[in-house]
């Protein structure tokens, strides 16, 4: 397939190992590189890379799984919605299992008769709102930046059509906020961030100089295939053994420096900074992106007066420092044993971008060399 | 004015069709029997009498509830016929005739059941697997959708044939008879209103045509195991064939036919092509020294033509790692850059990603 089978190509991918071993090797101790997106996480296990990377390099995952950093609270308030009488709730189909403080899930309750469909698109929402008047469509709004844009979009084009049966509940985030709190910690010891290729489509390489200068940290824009994600590594790799602290982009196919300047327009009109509480991570002051009073009417918060109960962890779940990446999955006493992609626990273990269901999935892979 | 008196409504199913009076009699006469008609189910009694026949019994059943209903390359009529001859073939039975069990929603259009009806018909023509026996229920809108279908089938196995998950050896060669997905992707892309570009068509095909040129091409006992990789893709059974023979499995991602439209549709859609449903194709598990014989049997009918060895079964005691979650690691894929990760079951139902 043209545009995925370049960037997979094995004689390639073992030039860039055999460049990045060499560049490691030179650096001559371990280098702790968090990947902070949750795609990425998945595309290092999926491609088999994991397995083939030079033995240095200690690959940390961030808080960049949308569905794992949305708090107990709030998914307790989707549940909430979908039971209230004349409403219908249209979601992504990773939220549809993810479980509450109390272990329920929105497919537990679709199954006692809420109305809930699963969606691949906010303007499906909108379209299921048209063909339901009587009830009201509420679309919980989750993700970063990539997804944020688009609900902007719908939420423009209810406004215009003017369409009242609709409203989004926003637990929208952005990336920076945590990133900057997370990396103020000096224990977690890292040299380098891999940052996401989609978030950057729309914020640009340069939103990381902020990273680079406080936190002497190296900042490399990363794509999502083996190259793309060896090209980042080396450049980082680099970056670090010459001691610099940069943004540089490897993703320059879907990246720019400045972002998306019309995406970013279009959030900056219905939306505006709001603190936001992530799983694991507690409130992040300005980390969220609440719905703007002239837009009230598409928002389910007022509308529907809603409060965001104060909710517990599950007993035993390191999910939160696991997004912080202070430790790793099978340090966890639920880990495979109470907490499975089956039967999931911690929101870590129900996307299946979450760092927990990747390591159930891929395992902890013994270091290889590449025999092809 | 005067109202328009021939403009007739459209024909839909009434609970009076399933009442077993009248207008059950005049849907099995002018629908069922009309389109299906053979001696056995003409006969209309209550169950169907088959001629001994030498051999032992393959016996298998399967309920078929998807929606939509009609989708490129098929539709619940044509899953119906050739899911159930699949399940039959996968032991290595030859098919002889299948049950046909309709539950109708009230309200259902009859010109989409007649559709329905003439698709099995041709299903079934074509296969030579006739319907047997038959049943219709209706049930009050909303208790059911559209319409739900039932299929039972019983064939026969040769006396020197054992087809099982079980007999899988080590050494042997895994052989895909052609591109995975086809059928998955397409529902889901239909289900979710998701106009993608290129040809996206389900694969629904019987194949047990191609397994008796198999069986019949190669010498006894070197086929080991038939599987159709139907619902959790070919990921899941290849997990389900290495906890039966408790052998290692290997397979290479270059290897494995994906058409390129499937591969483009999951690249968008989040998903993996090893976890969608298939519903013509089958795994073959062949002794390695008739590998090669095997495929160009496969590669003789339009069933197999895309056909491929895409793995090998090893005793691989020491390729066989626990995993962290304590469950062991039977099937792993050598992916295209030279990596290798492992293959698990299918846990829920796939699910597109948000970001």
């Amino acid at each position: 397939m043209k545009y995925v089978d370049e960037f997979r190509d094995p004689v390639l991918t073992g030039h860039l190992l055999r460049e990045l071993a060499a560049t490691t090797a030179a650096i001559a101790r371990p280098l702790r590189i968090m990947e902070v997106c949750g795609t990425h996480t998945m595309a290092i296990f999926r491609s088999g890379l994991r397995a083939l990377l030079p033995p240095e390099i200690e690959l940390i995952s961030g808080p960049g799984c949308p569905i794992c950093v949305t708090s107990a609270g709030h998914i307790d308030t989707f549940l909430h919605m979908a039971d209230l009488p004349g409403t219908r709730l249209a979601v992504f189909g990773d939220l549809f299992r993810v479980p509450g403080s109390n272990g329920r899930t929105l497919a537990d309750a679709r199954a006692r008769g809420a109305k809930i469909d699963v969606v691949y698109s906010p303007t499906d929402a909108l379209e299921l709102a048209r063909q339901n008047p009587d009830e009201l469509m509420i679309f919980p709004g989750i993700g970063f930046e990539t997804t944020t844009p688009a609900i902007a979009a719908t939420i423009l084009t209810a406004s215009h059509q003017n369409i009242d049966n609709f409203v989004v509940f926003s637990t929208h985030k952005t990336m920076l906020p945590p990133l900057m709190a997370l990396l103020g910690d000096p224990s977690l010891g890292l040299d380098g961030l891999l940052c996401p290729g989609h978030v950057s489509t729309i914020i640009g390489a340069s939103a990381y100089l902020p990273l680079t200068g406080a936190n002497h940290l190296a900042c490399v824009v990363s794509g999502f295939e083996p190259t793309d994600i060896l090209q980042a590594l080396i450049l980082m790799a680099r970056q670090i053994k010459e001691n610099r602290a940069e943004v540089e982009n490897a993703y320059t196919r879907a990246v720019n420096w400045e972002g998306n300047a019309r995406a970013k327009a279009m959030v900056d009109t219905i939306f505006e900074p709001a603190d936001m509480e992530w799983r694991g991570l507690g409130v992040i002051p300005g980390s969220g992106l609440a719905i703007k009073e002239r837009f009230a009417r598409f928002d389910a918060q007022p509308r529907l007066s809603l409060v965001v109960p104060n909710t517990k962890e599950p007993a035993g779940c390191l999910c939160g420092q696991i997004l912080k990446g202070i430790t790793t999955p099978p340090h966890c006493p639920l880990f495979g044993r109470r907490c499975t992609p089956a039967g999931p626990i911690g929101p870590c273990m129900v996307s299946s971008e979450g760092t927990c269901s990747a390591w159930f999935a891929y395992g902890n892979e013994s270091r290889g060399t590449q025999d092809s | 004015m005067l109202m328009d008196l021939t403009q007739k409504l459209p024909k839909t199913i009434l609970l009076d069709h399933g009442s077993g009076g009248l207008a059950s009699q005049e849907l099995i006469s002018n629908l069922f029997i009309r389109h299906l008609d053979n001696k056995i189910l003409s006969a209309m009694e209550d169950s169907a009498v088959i001629d001994n026949q030498p051999g032992r019994i393959a016996f298998t059943t399967d309920s078929y509830v998807v929606d939509p209903i009609f989708f490129p390359g098929g539709d619940i009529g044509t899953l119906a016929v050739h899911g159930t001859i699949n399940d039959l073939a996968m032991r290595g039975a030859r098919p002889i005739g299948l049950s046909l069990g309709l539950i109708l929603e009230e309200g259902l259009p009859l010109d989409d059941l007649e559709r329905i009806i003439l698709s099995i018909r041709d299903a079934t023509l074509a296969s030579g697997v006739p319907i047997l026996t038959g049943d219709t229920k209706v049930v009050p809108r909303g208790k059911a959708d559209k319409i739900f279908i039932n299929t039972s089938g019983i064939g026969l196995v040769a006396e020197d044939v054992n087809i099982t998950s079980l007999n899988a050896r080590a050494g042997d060669k895994i052989i895909l008879s052609g591109s995975m997905g086809d059928h998955g992707i397409t529902i889901m892309t239909r289900r979710a209103g998701i106009a993608l570009d290129g040809n996206l068509r389900s694969d629904s095909m019987a194949l047990h045509t191609l397994v008796q040129k198999l069986l019949t091409g190669l010498p006894a006992g070197t086929v080991h195991t038939l599987r159709d990789p139907t619902r959790g893709g070919v990921a899941t059974t290849l997990c389900e064939i290495a906890n039966s023979c408790g052998l290692h499995i290997e397979i290479e991602e270059d290897r494995i036919p994906v058409r390129a439209e499937v591969r483009a549709a999951c690249e968008i859609l989040g998903l993996d092509p090893l976890y969608l449903a298939n519903e013509g194709k089958c795994l073959a598990m062949v002794a390695p020294e008739y590998a090669d014989q095997a495929l160009a049997l496969f590669h003789s009918c339009p069933e197999g033509a895309e056909a491929a060895i895409i793995g090998t079964l090893s005793s691989g005691s020491n390729d066989i790692k626990t995993s962290l979650s304590g469950a062991s690691r039977r099937v792993t894929l050598k992916t295209t850059i030279g990596g290798t990760r492992v293959i698990t079951p299918l846990h829920g139902a796939p699910l597109p990603r948000i970001c």
